[in-house]
C-alpha cells in the first residue's frame, strides 16, 4: 500500500485523520463499538441525539426490515443533556480521545438554545450538529427543518450562544433542500449535514397493521444512498460551507462518491448496526480504493463532480 | 464480550412443524451464559436476526428457531456446509449464581430452547430443577425427550389438550403440584405475566423484542423497568421479576 496516501480532511477548522464519522443514533456514545475495535481510528463520531430532558422515546416495535435498509422510530431516546454531561462524556474519555460531534435535538427554539449552550462548554465537543429534521418524532407536526425560515431561525439562535462550529443536519423530506441549506448558511451555519432518514412505513400483512408502533419511521441504509448523493451534490453547488454527507454509506467507494459529490466528511449510519466493524473496514479499505482510482490526497476530490 | 465470527452449518433439520434445529460449528468462547443470543446475518436481508442459543460446547452451538417471518424462513432452507456470519455473546443471559435448590424452569414454544442449556448448567451446579414446557399442540412439541434425558421431572401442557396437561403452563404447574424455590422463564409475554403472577418466588424472565443491532447501539429494543429504561439486547433479555413492570 502506498504510504503517501493522505486520508486527512479539515472540517470547519477541525482537523480529522480521515473523513469517517459514525452517524448519530447508530453509535450510541461509542462504548459498545469500543469493545469491537479501537474507535480512535475514526475521524470522529456523532453521539446519540440529545434533548434537554430525558426521553424514553416511542413504544416498541421501533425497527422494521426493508429491502436494502431499515426503518427506525426510536423517538430520540436519550438520558437528557445534563446526564450526558455528567456521565457519558466523562466515561467517553476512557475510550475516545478525539473531539466528538455533539448531536442536539429540540422541540422548541429554547430547547435548542439551552442544549447547544450547555454542550458548547464541553471541551470534548469539536462540532455541534443540530438536528432540525428528525421525522419520526410526532410533536407539533412539522419539523424546523421543513421551512427555510424555521431552519434559519434555529441556526441564528444557536449560533448566538455557541463558539464551536455548528452544523445543521437537514431532513430530505422537503420539496427544496437547496433553499433550506442556503437559509442555514445565510443564518451563520458553519456547515450542513445531510441527509437524515426518509420518512417510511411497512405493514405486517398477517396482522394488517403497521410493523412499527409509531406507524411511520425513518428509512435508512444503502437504498437511500443515491438520494443522499444527489442532495449533497445539489447543496454543495450553491453553499460555500462544508458538508457532512450522510445516507446509506456502506463502503469505501461510497465514501469517495459522497466526497466527489461535495462532502468534506462522511457519516456512516445503519451500516454500523448490520456490521459493527463497518467503519473500521471502510477506513482500512479507503487507501486501497484511492489507489485504484489514482487518488493520493482524499481532500482533493471534495466536490470534484 | 461479544464478537463477530464465521460459522459452518453442520445440521439444519425440522424438529416439529415450522420449528428447526441448526447446529453451527465455530468459535463459541464468547458465549458465557445460558439465555444469551446470537445475531445471524442472512443473505439478502439487511438486518441480522436475533436467535437464542439452545446449547453450546467448545466447538458448536445449537439454535432452535420457529419460522415466523422472512428471516427464519430463509434460515430454514440453508444447507449443511453453508457459512454464516454471526455476532455471539449477546445479552446478559440467565444468572445461576442465585440461591436456589429447586428451581422451576417454565418455557413456552420457542421460549423453550434457552432453558435447555440453563437446565444442564443448574444440574451441573448440584441443583434439582423441574421443567414445564408449554406448546400449542402435541405435534408442535420438541425437546421433551432431551429434557427427560437429563434425569429430571418434565411436565408438558398443550393448549388444545392433545398432550400433557390441557391448557397453559400455569395449568401444568397447578396440576402437578410442583415444589420450587425460584423461577426461570422464557416464552411469550402473556405466559411470562401468568407465570410471574402465579408464583410467589423470585425469578428471572427472558423477554423478546424487535431489534436493530442486537448489541446496544441503536436502542431500538428498549423496555421500561422499575430501574428505568433498559435495552432488551444489552441489559436483557433476562430481567429479574422485581425489576419488571408487569401491568
Amino acid at each position: 500500500m502506498n504510504s503517501s496516501i493522505d486520508l486527512s480532511v479539515n472540517l470547519a477548522g477541525m482537523p480529522m485523520d480521515n473523513p469517517i464519522v459514525p452517524a448519530s443514533g447508530t453509535f450510541g456514545f461509542g462504548k459498545e463499538f469500543s469493545e469491537f475495535y479501537d474507535i480512535n481510528i475514526l475521524g470522529s463520531f456523532s453521539f446519540k441525539g440529545t434533548t434537554r430532558d430525558s426521553r424514553f422515546g416511542n413504544p416498541t416495535p421501533r425497527i422494521a426490515e426493508c429491502e436494502s435498509g431499515m426503518i427506525n422510530a426510536v423517538g430520540l431516546q436519550n438520558p437528557g443533556i445534563e446526564a450526558i454531561i455528567a456521565h457519558e462524556l466523562p466515561a467517553m474519555k476512557a475510550y475516545f480521545h478525539k473531539p466528538v460531534v455533539a448531536n442536539i435535538s429540540g422541540f422548541s427554539l429554547e430547547e435548542y438554545v439551552y442544549c447547544c449552550e450547555r454542550i458548547d462548554e464541553q471541551e470534548q465537543v469539536g462540532i455541534i450538529e443540530v438536528n432540525v429534521s428528525c421525522p419520526n418524532v410526532k410533536h407539533g407536526g412539522m419539523s424546523f427543518g421543513t421551512s427555510p425560515e424555521a431552519a434559519a431561525e434555529v441556526t441564528r439562535a444557536v449560533k448566538a450562544v455557541t463558539t464551536k462550529p455548528v452544523f445543521i443536519k437537514l431532513t430530505p423530506n422537503v420539496t427544496d433542500i437547496v433553499s433550506i441549506a442556503k437559509a442555514c448558511e445565510e443564518a451563520g451555519a458553519d456547515g450542513i449535514c445531510l441527509i437524515n432518514t426518509l420518512l417510511g412505513m411497512r405493514i405486517d400483512l398477517k396482522r394488517r397493521r403497521p410493523v412499527i408502533a409509531n406507524v411511520m419511521g425513518g428509512f435508512s441504509g444503502p437504498a437511500v444512498f443515491p438520494v443522499a448523493v444527489r442532495m449533497v451534490h445539489q447543496v454543495s453547488k450553491v453553499c460555500n460551507i462544508p458538508i457532512m454527507g450522510c445516507g446509506g454509506v456502506s463502503t469505501a467507494a461510497d465514501v469517495i462518491e459522497m466526497m466527489m459529490a461535495g462532502a468534506t466528511a462522511v457519516q456512516v449510519g445503519s451500516a454500523n448496526l448490520k456490521n459493527p466493524y463497518a467503519c473500521k473496514e471502510i477506513i482500512e479499505n479507503l487507501p486501497i480504493e484511492m489507489e485504484r482510482l489514482g487518488i493520493t490526497k482524499l481532500s482533493d476530490i471534495i466536490g470534484i463532480v | 464480550m461479544f464478537k463477530r465470527n464465521q460459522y459452518i452449518i453442520q445440521k439444519n433439520v425440522e424438529l416439529a412443524p415450522m420449528v428447526y434445529c441448526m447446529v453451527l460449528q465455530g468459535d463459541t468462547q464468547y458465549i458465557t451464559h445460558p439465555g444469551q443470543f446470537v445475531e445471524v446475518e442472512l443473505p439478502g436481508l439487511y438486518l441480522r436476526r436475533p436467535i437464542s442459543v439452545c446449547d453450546w460446547d467448545e466447538t458448536t452451538l445449537t439454535l432452535i428457531y420457529k419460522v415466523v417471518g422472512q428471516g427464519t424462513d430463509l434460515m430454514s432452507v440453508l444447507c449443511e456446509g453453508t457459512e454464516l456470519d454471526l455476532l455471539t455473546g449477546l445479552g446478559n443471559g440467565f444468572d445461576t449464581s442465585v440461591r436456589t435448590r429447586h428451581p422451576l424452569l417454565v418455557g413456552g414454544g420457542v421460549g423453550v430452547p434457552p432453558l435447555y442449556k440453563l437446565c444442564k448448567q443448574l444440574i451441573a451446579e448440584g441443583k434439582r430443577p423441574t421443567v414445564i414446557l408449554g406448546f400449542n399442540t402435541a405435534d408442535e412439541a420438541f425437546y421433551f425427550n432431551e429434557f427427560c434425558a437429563l434425569g429430571i421431572e418434565v411436565f408438558v401442557s398443550t393448549a388444545d389438550g392433545s398432550g400433557g396437561t390441557p391448557g397453559f403452563v400455569t395449568d401444568a404447574m397447578a396440576a402437578n403440584n410442583v415444589l420450587y424455590d425460584y423461577v426461570y422463564s422464557c416464552g411469550p409475554l402473556p405466559m411470562l405475566k401468568a407465570v410471574a403472577a402465579m408464583t410467589p418466588t423470585e425469578g428471572q424472565y427472558s423477554f423478546e423484542e424487535r431489534m436493530g443491532c442486537g448489541f446496544g447501539a441503536c436502542v431500538g429494543c428498549s423496555m421500561m423497568t422499575k430501574n428505568g429504561s433498559k435495552r432488551v439486547c444489552k441489559e436483557g433479555p433476562v430481567f429479574t421479576k422485581e425489576e419488571v413492570i408487569w401491568d
